[in-house]
């Protein structure tokens, strides 16, 4: 538990043998941080505190901007939605269509996105300053472990708060569809609603809340451990927060092929 | 300590919210969730069908187009061993005829189907718990396929080679029936 503080001094861009050697190095390291962060969140439960912060910081303060996207994702999927559904006469499907959309794919995979965008950034820079700032080697000095104070509540919290952020997503989403469909386009609200509901089963919802659970797991590592291991400079800070948002999206990306097959 | 009471509402509200939605995407929107209240105002009638096809709970109740209420619950008459459908039924449209009659249409070709209400010429009007007496079952493409199908497999049958066209490649490609039609 005392090898943090080296992993960082460790020099980044000294001889580097291979971009693919590297790469499979950087794998290996994100999997062996997971499992010790894994196990550091068990004693980070001693502190529900720390948790309930980082849950503020990850999930309520993220409340506005996933909100407003939701919305509008919801409107637009309203306005194509009709727009494609009506060339073969069947515009009362747009609640079908919107809802499979949003519960399936856009709702985990866009809140997960703006996820990276919003709450992993604040994490990996949050992390990479009190590297820089040498606050985690203090703390390692009062024989407290980084890894219980600041890794796991913060992996914690935002773990929690991504599959709420992804509910609340799909349900404005839904509302702002149906503003457009029922308002913009006059389909029957009855006929919208129980289309709906007659063609969405419970499958469909718990695909996309364990799409939602995986891609917290995933960009929640990826922030923390960009974070932890950046380079204890400003510029390594920003290039960290960078490589944060780059790694976190393409692998919710890739995650959502894979997780979308095995469900099929 | 001020600043801690804000986090905490800020936090809670969050969580809230987000379970609310999480529980709203589980149980109120999935047709095999668990479904709660749902009682809102109106009044309930019944109807008996032969068949009511893929109708499902929840379906709009029309009349001349216009929905009027909603399916609320299927089952069967143990007595007559029909589909014994519930419907709710708008309280402002408390004025229908209670000698209408009841279908299952489709909306559009893709569409869900519904119950569509044809108003009568009767003085008296339907009430809570009244029964819709005269029905029509639902339209079954599936039946009108399979009619159509066995109409094509005859006739080959009666000219005297039916081996040539087996129905279903028969009626699947029209460019071989147009030329085994000559024949």
């Amino acid at each position: 538990m005392t090898d943090s503080v080296p992993q960082a001094a460790r020099p980044r861009g000294g001889a580097r043998p291979s971009i693919l050697l590297g790469g499979v190095a950087r794998a290996g390291g994100i999997a062996l941080f997971a499992l010790r962060l894994v196990a550091a969140c068990g004693p980070a439960f001693a502190r529900p505190a720390l948790i309930v912060h980082q849950i503020y910081n990850a999930g309520a303060r993220s409340l506005v901007i996933i909100m407003l996207s939701g919305l509008f994702t919801g409107m637009v999927l309203g306005l194509q939605g009709a727009y494609l559904l009506a060339r073969f006469g069947s515009e009362n499907l747009l609640g079908v269509a919107a809802a499979l959309s949003l519960l399936r794919e856009l709702g985990p995979v866009l809140t997960s996105l703006l996820f990276a965008g919003r709450a992993g950034t604040a994490l990996t820079s949050e992390i990479g300053l009190m590297r820089a700032t040498d606050q985690l080697t203090a703390i390692e000095m009062m024989a407290v472990d980084p890894m219980r104070y600041v890794a796991a509540p913060r992996f914690l919290g935002g773990f929690i708060a991504m599959p709420l952020l992804a509910a609340i997503f799909n349900v404005i989403g839904l509302f702002g569809a149906q503003l457009i469909g029922v308002w913009e386009r006059g389909i029957d609200p009855a006929a919208f609603w129980s289309q709906m509901q007659s063609s969405v089963v419970l499958r469909d919802a718990s695909e996309g809340i364990i799409k939602s659970l995986v891609f917290g797991f995933v960009v929640t590592l990826i922030a923390v451990y960009e974070g932890y291991h950046s380079e204890p400079t400003a510029e390594g800070v920003g290039l960290a927060t960078t490589r944060t948002v780059v790694t976190a999206s393409w692998l919710t990306l890739l995650l959502d092929y894979m997780v979308t097959a095995a469900f099929m | 300590m001020r600043a801690n009471r804000t986090l905490e509402i800020g936090t809670g509200f969050f969580v809230l919210l987000g379970f609310a939605a999480l529980f709203f995407l589980t149980t109120q929107l999935p047709s095999n969730g668990l479904k709660v209240g749902g009682a809102q105002g109106g009044f309930r009638v019944t109807a008996q069908f032969d068949n009511i096809g893929d109708l499902k709970s929840g379906a709009p109740v029309a009349l001349a187009g216009v929905t009027i209420g909603e399916v609320t619950g299927i089952g069967i008459d143990p007595k007559s061993y029909r589909a014994l459908v519930t419907m709710r039924i708008d309280s402002k449209y408390n004025q229908i005829p209670d000698d209408s009659d009841a279908s299952i249409n489709t909306q559009g070709l893709l569409g869900g189907q519904y119950v569509a209400l044809g108003a009568g010429g009767s003085e008296t009007y339907l009430k809570d718990g009244s029964q819709i007496q005269f029905t029509q079952p639902a339209f079954v493409l599936e039946n009108l396929i399979n009619k159509l199908f066995s109409s094509f497999a005859s006739k080959p049958a009666e000219s005297g080679q039916g081996g040539a066209a087996p129905s279903g490649s028969g009626a699947s490609s029209s460019s071989s029936n147009g030329k085994a039609g000559p024949h």
